[in-house]
């Protein structure tokens, strides 16, 4: 296979281009994953940190659910979000099928789950340590909720992370609820899938390696943020 | 100062959205065409559109599926135009009242490529059904769409016109990817099956390797693209007016010189034949 | 040094500023069961404003228990707690404050820390947070990360934490336990300060040193019962229970 070597040659080429067709895709990936990331730490962090200071009937069943939601299958997500939003559907007032808009809602839903199951976890171990603390101070629980997540952000970022790189690596909701339409709504996934479809698999694995390069950056500035903050022990 | 976090996050992604993601700059007049993954992916829409939009001024969106997914789209009132290729099915399309009126608006034809070695013997015939008797015969591997699109509804066709019924060798020798065209040429790639593509796909497919077309030039080849007005009494959405401009542009004069025009590799892909003044 | 700490045990409430409004605090037949095991058996006592209480007793008599069960911290299986006659409620718990065997500090810096407790009631002030941090000796450390600081001064910032509060009531849970003696004077000074500006103190510990130092009067639990409540003055020579006299001899008692 010589795609490989080309495919790495291309690759370069493509980022030191700097070709703007690409730029426009890398920026609407970019937008469309981050925004689902802020709404999804919006609704799923305070409802990770909920689930994992309170004791309620049922809470291991809204556990086994959130997991087992972290699984939902991006094409289903997209199915689901199209029926909303299609024209025949309920929301299709709302006029946004095809847009950036409903990808966002379609990764929000795919990886709000993964939010909340993943911060759950982190609140929950750090709540077992703050617990007898907040108790004694009568702390009210919406105070412990902020400073919980206050205190483990740090721990949580990763999390963010995790739903941000699950969101900028699917490709079946947002081709489903985008359409993959050049200069509005394509991504890079959907560009990896609509290269690989003309059979140009050098170019569909060079955006693979751009969208590699991207998600490398991306860690590696959480993680020097990270390190900052455990050198300072606030982590 | 930062305690309220989830808040802040919150203010902060609406923000991000109100400014950032809105679908379509006001100002801009475009539709929706609901249209297939082979006249999407052989480049033709890149070459044509921005003529008509020079010329009108109008955005046409493409979103590209198999055409029994963009038929159901359309049907959702989720487009404004639905450009495909499966004749039946579109005048049903119409006949149900989610169409307005459908016109020919070009055609390419089909080819059937496979392995060099040619395990079935086919190579140079110009008889699809004959063809499809011959691969059946030997068993040889075939891989079919699978995927209520038209060239899958055109394949199936030519099978029950040769008298045979591949689902039943499904698994076996006859593999369902249930994918688009150029996935599906992947597969035969990866797999030396025959394949049968249209020619538009072919020529702009990248990834040959290993398969040439053995036959083509047969009448019962023949793949004619239709072009329909989703009908806004069924969804008062659709843009009547830049969707029948886009029609009459695609079927008049400067429309059918447009997708002459448009050659890869010295060949031209799409042949115009609008009935003028249907 | 110590001496002088000594000798404010006579005094008991000689120069209070106030006195703890929800004192008295009356237990009876007081009983905690966990895990099919009766911790807390039938508990009597009573505790009053003004003295400084040392819960003594060997290991697993339930004195952290008792402190918790007083804090609201943990539900009895049975029997009564009355402060001032009102049964425990939130506003009750408000006025007491707890510093624990290891201290549990927030993951921000030492002001932080202090301005948390402050804000949650309603009393965020710089003023107050540099007031309180300078008490027991932490102004210098506060931009500093609470976690960095070392175990006396990580206990310090609890106690100031809990006195932010203004409590009527301060549980104290054996808080020098592995910590150096001069962090352990520090801790005691403080402990003596609250207790002079009219703090009822209730602090469990096993150092009978400390208990000498600090105590007015003496509760001594065993196998979850009080089995005797003494003036500091007498326990040390003369404990009025066989157990006692044991504990204090350093013999094993069961």
């Amino acid at each position: 296979m010589q795609d490989f070597g080309e495919s790495f040659r291309l690759a370069f080429a493509l980022v030191l281009s700097a070709d703007g067709d690409l730029i426009e895709i890398i920026g609407l990936s970019l937008r469309v994953s981050l925004s689902a990331m802020l709404i999804s730490c919006a609704i799923g962090l305070p409802l990770g940190a909920s689930v994992a200071i309170s004791r309620f009937p049922g809470r291991s069943a809204v556990m086994v659910l959130l997991n087992a939601l972290m699984g939902l299958p991006p094409v289903v997500v997209g199915l689901l979000v199209y029926l909303m939003l299609s024209n025949a559907g309920p929301f299709g007032w709302l006029q946004i099928l095809y847009s950036p808009a409903a990808m966002i809602i379609a990764q929000s839903i795919l990886i709000t789950p993964i939010i909340a199951a993943l911060s759950r976890q982190v609140i929950e171990d750090l709540h077992n340590e703050y617990a007898e603390q907040f108790r004694s101070l009568c702390v009210p629980s919406h105070v412990a909720i902020g400073a919980l997540l206050w205190d483990a952000r740090y721990s949580l970022l990763t999390v963010a992370l995790a739903g941000f790189g699950r969101a900028v690596a699917e490709v079946g909701a947002v081709i489903i609820v985008g359409g993959n339409i050049n200069h509005l709504t394509r991504v890079m996934t959907t560009a990896i899938a609509l290269e690989t479809s003309k059979g140009d698999l050098a170019l569909a694995l060079a955006l693979g390696l751009v969208l590699m390069i991207i998600a490398l950056c991306v860690n590696g500035a959480v993680m020097t943020l990270r390190s900052t903050a455990v050198k300072y022990a606030y982590a | 100062m930062f305690e309220r976090t989830p808040l802040t996050i919150g203010l902060a992604a609406l923000m991000f959205l109100a400014t950032h993601a809105m679908p379509v700059q006001a100002g801009e007049t475009s539709i929706i065409l609901q249209s297939t993954t082979s006249t999407a992916n052989s480049g033709l829409y890149d070459y044509i559109l921005p003529i008509f939009k020079k010329k009108t001024g109008i955005q046409v969106h493409v979103v590209a599926v198999g055409t029994g997914q963009a038929i159901k789209n359309a049907k959702n009132g989720d487009g404004d135009v639905l450009l495909v290729h499966a004749k039946s099915a579109e005048e049903k399309f119409v006949a149900e009242g989610f169409g307005v009126k459908r016109f020919d608006v070009m055609y390419n034809d089909f080819i059937i490529v496979g392995p060099p070695i040619d395990p079935a013997k086919i190579g140079g015939m110009r008889d699809a059904l004959a063809a499809f008797g011959k691969i059946a015969e030997a068993k040889a591997v075939f891989a079919s769409r699978g995927d209520n699109s038209g060239t899958y509804k055109k394949e199936m066709s030519l099978w029950k016109a040769a008298g045979l019924d591949p689902a039943k060798a499904s698994g076996k020798w006859y593999r369902e990817t249930g994918s688009g065209m150029g996935a599906t040429l992947n597969v035969g790639v990866g797999m030396g099956a025959y394949v049968m593509t249209d020619r538009g796909t072919w020529i702009s497919f990248k990834n040959k390797a290993g398969l040439k077309i053995l036959v083509e030039g047969g009448d019962k080849l023949f793949n004619q693209y239709g072009v329909i007005l989703v009908n806004p009494k069924m969804h008062a959405k659709v843009k009547t007016h830049e969707g029948q401009a886009f029609i009459d542009w695609i079927i008049g004069e400067e429309g059918q010189k447009a997708i002459a025009g448009y050659k890869l590799g010295g060949q031209q892909l799409f042949f115009p034949n609008a009935q003028p003044g249907s | 040094m110590l001496e002088a700490t000594v000798n404010l045990t006579g005094q008991s409430v000689a120069d209070t500023g106030r006195t703890a409004d929800v004192l008295p605090v009356d237990i009876s037949d007081l009983v905690f069961e966990a895990g099919g095991k009766r911790l807390i058996d039938g508990l009597t006592l009573q505790l009053a404003a003004g003295p400084r209480t040392i819960i003594m007793g060997p290991n697993g008599a339930g004195k952290s228990l008792l402190l918790r069960l007083l804090h609201g911290m943990i539900a009895p299986t049975s029997g009564d707690i009355r402060w001032c006659g009102m049964p425990l409620s939130e506003d009750i718990r408000k006025r007491q404050a707890m510093v624990f065997q290891s201290p549990v500090l927030l993951r921000r810096s030492v002001a932080a820390n202090v301005d948390f407790v402050l804000k949650l009631r309603g009393k965020d002030s710089a003023t107050r947070r540099l007031e309180i941090l300078d008490h027991v000796g932490l102004s210098g450390h506060a931009d500093q990360a609470a976690r960095l600081l070392s175990g006396g001064e990580q206990q310090r910032l609890a106690l100031a934490r809990a006195l932010a509060l203004d409590p009527e009531v301060l549980f104290l849970d054996e808080p020098t336990v592995s910590l150096d003696p001069a962090s352990v004077q520090m801790i005691e000074d403080i402990i003596q300060a609250a207790h002079r500006r009219g703090t009822k103190i209730i602090f469990v510990t096993h150092d009978i040193g400390q208990a000498k130092r600090l105590a007015d009067e003496i509760v001594f639990v065993h196998r979850g019962r009080v089995l005797e409540q003494t003036p500091a003055s007498r326990f040390f020579d003369a404990p009025d229970s066989e157990q006692a006299r044991d504990y204090l001899a350093g013999r094993i008692i069961l």
